[in-house]
């Protein structure tokens, strides 16, 4: 058996009586890049927040890092340090600078003290290519450099996992590009990521397997060479063609 | 004039009223904002219990007069709390009395202020903060309330100026502020009334300008890159 990180078993997801994700069962191995795709509203995006409890699961079971992430014994506190979230909208904290909000959680969680947490963000930043920025607000970014720090805040926690929610969905066409690259980067170091998306180049290039979600169901995955060249399924025949 | 002679002859008891105005201000406001986040955060903590103790809490200030308020704390409460050695008296008299009152007073309006000013920070920021591991505490303190403090400011000056000028109520159970200065004043030289009265509304009117130039200043400090 490899390294699992994540294991997700008959995951079920109600939002009142809507039933968003019916039963969902996937593993993610340690430095897998899983992309998941699909129309809005198949349960991409709740299904990824399942995973460090930003929604809470109505049924099943998640297990990340060996911690069943929906148990009430369980420090999801501890368990989300190691998980790190990049959202659509960026989330930045518009009130600290660039440097803060990376060292945020890291000083605040007594991972580092303010002087090392402050030289990891520099170096973070320097990955990202933003080494410049380190001092500025979040308000006077670019959508793309915006979201490049998200990563470096995100990084700066050293989590195991990463999780991406539509990362390039409120990007500029032009700015797409450089935070898929800072990906790459990412998942060639051998980060394990789950990647909610629509840029379907990259799941091409980059995922190891894709998973199509249509109405809160898996209906197909495999690698990318088995999804977007020899697709099996109906449903994602119409939705790739629609796509692609 | 008139407005001047008033001025200049009680100006020595005037400062003293205007001391007690700004003490009881500035104490009601301290111990009324710390109500205020504490029931505002009890507003949006999602904790039934709590959310109910809120609710009853504001709904009783909102609902009933200060002047109300202030009788039932001063003379309600020592009568029923007497057997029990209880007396204003004891802790400060009816300067405590009405410090205590226009706290709950404005304790009340603050924890609305505080709640509309969390609930209107982006949901994203919290889920943010939690998914980097930070408690919610932590969250709130570090992430949620700087950002909210800053759109709340306006209103929680506005409260401010509001339970300054609430002060002058007070002056029903006898502390002599500024607008019992005036009574006391206007009861002895009754020929200057006019006077005497525009006088006592110059002083608040001058405190009031003076916390919106505050207000102003803070509201500058505050503001970051956008």
């Amino acid at each position: 058996m490899e390294n699992k990180k994540i294991s997700v078993l008959n995951l079920k997801k109600n939002f009142g009586r809507l039933e968003v994700l019916k039963s969902i069962s996937i593993d993610v191995k340690e430095g897998e890049v899983v992309c998941l795709i699909g129309p809005s509203g198949s349960g991409k995006s709740t299904f990824l927040r399942c995973l460090n409890r930003l929604e809470k699961i109505t049924a099943g079971e998640v297990i990340v890092d060996g911690h069943p992430i929906s148990d009430a014994n369980t420090n999801i506190n501890k368990v989300r340090e190691n998980i790190g979230m990049v959202f659509q909208h960026f989330n930045l904290f518009p009130h600290l600078t660039v440097r803060e909000n990376i060292t945020l959680a890291p000083v605040e969680l007594k991972k580092m003290d303010k002087d090392s947490a402050s030289r990891r963000a520099l170096e973070l930043l320097e990955r990202v290519g933003l080494a410049d920025k380190a001092d500025v607000y979040p308000g006077q970014l670019s959508g793309g450099q915006k979201q490049r720090v998200a990563i470096a805040r995100a990084l700066a926690m050293n989590p195991d996992i990463m999780l991406f929610d539509e990362p390039t969905s409120a990007l500029d066409p032009e700015m797409v590009g450089e935070v898929l690259e800072v990906m790459k980067q990412l998942a060639s170091e051998g980060m394990t990521m789950v990647v909610v998306t629509h840029e379907m180049g990259f799941a091409r290039e980059v995922a190891d397997r894709v998973i199509f979600m249509d109405e809160g169901y898996i209906v197909e995955e495999g690698t990318p060479e088995e999804i977007f060249g020899n697709p099996k399924e109906e449903r994602t025949i119409n939705f790739l063609n629609k796509v692609l | 004039m008139a407005f001047f002679e008033v001025l200049v002859q009680y100006f020595p008891s005037f400062c003293v009223a205007l001391w007690a105005t700004v003490k009881l201000t500035a104490v009601s406001l301290i111990c009324a904002t710390v109500l205020g986040v504490i029931f505002g955060l009890f507003k949006v903590s999602g904790i039934k219990p709590l959310k109910l103790i809120a609710n009853i809490y504001i709904d009783i200030i909102r609902g009933t007069p200060l002047m109300v308020q202030v009788m039932i704390v001063f003379y309600g409460l020592s009568q029923v709390l007497r057997p029990y050695g209880f007396a204003w008296g004891n802790i400060g008299g009816n300067f405590t009395a009405g410090a205590v009152t226009l706290s709950l007073n404005a304790g009340a309006y603050m924890a609305e202020i505080i709640r509309g000013g969390i609930e209107a920070v982006d949901k994203g920021q919290m889920e943010a903060a939690r998914s980097l591991g930070l408690p919610y505490g932590k969250a709130m303190s570090k992430v949620i309330l700087p950002q909210a403090f800053r759109t709340m400011l306006p209103s929680i000056i506005n409260q401010f100026i509001i339970s300054m000028k609430d002060t002058s109520l007070i002056s029903i159970i006898g502390i002599r502020e500024l607008t019992q200065n005036g009574k006391i004043i206007a009861a002895n030289s009754a020929s200057r009334v006019m006077a005497i009265w525009l006088v006592v509304a110059a002083f608040y009117l001058v405190v009031c300008t003076l916390l919106s130039k505050l207000a102003l200043l803070v509201e500058r400090r505050l503001s970051y890159g956008k």
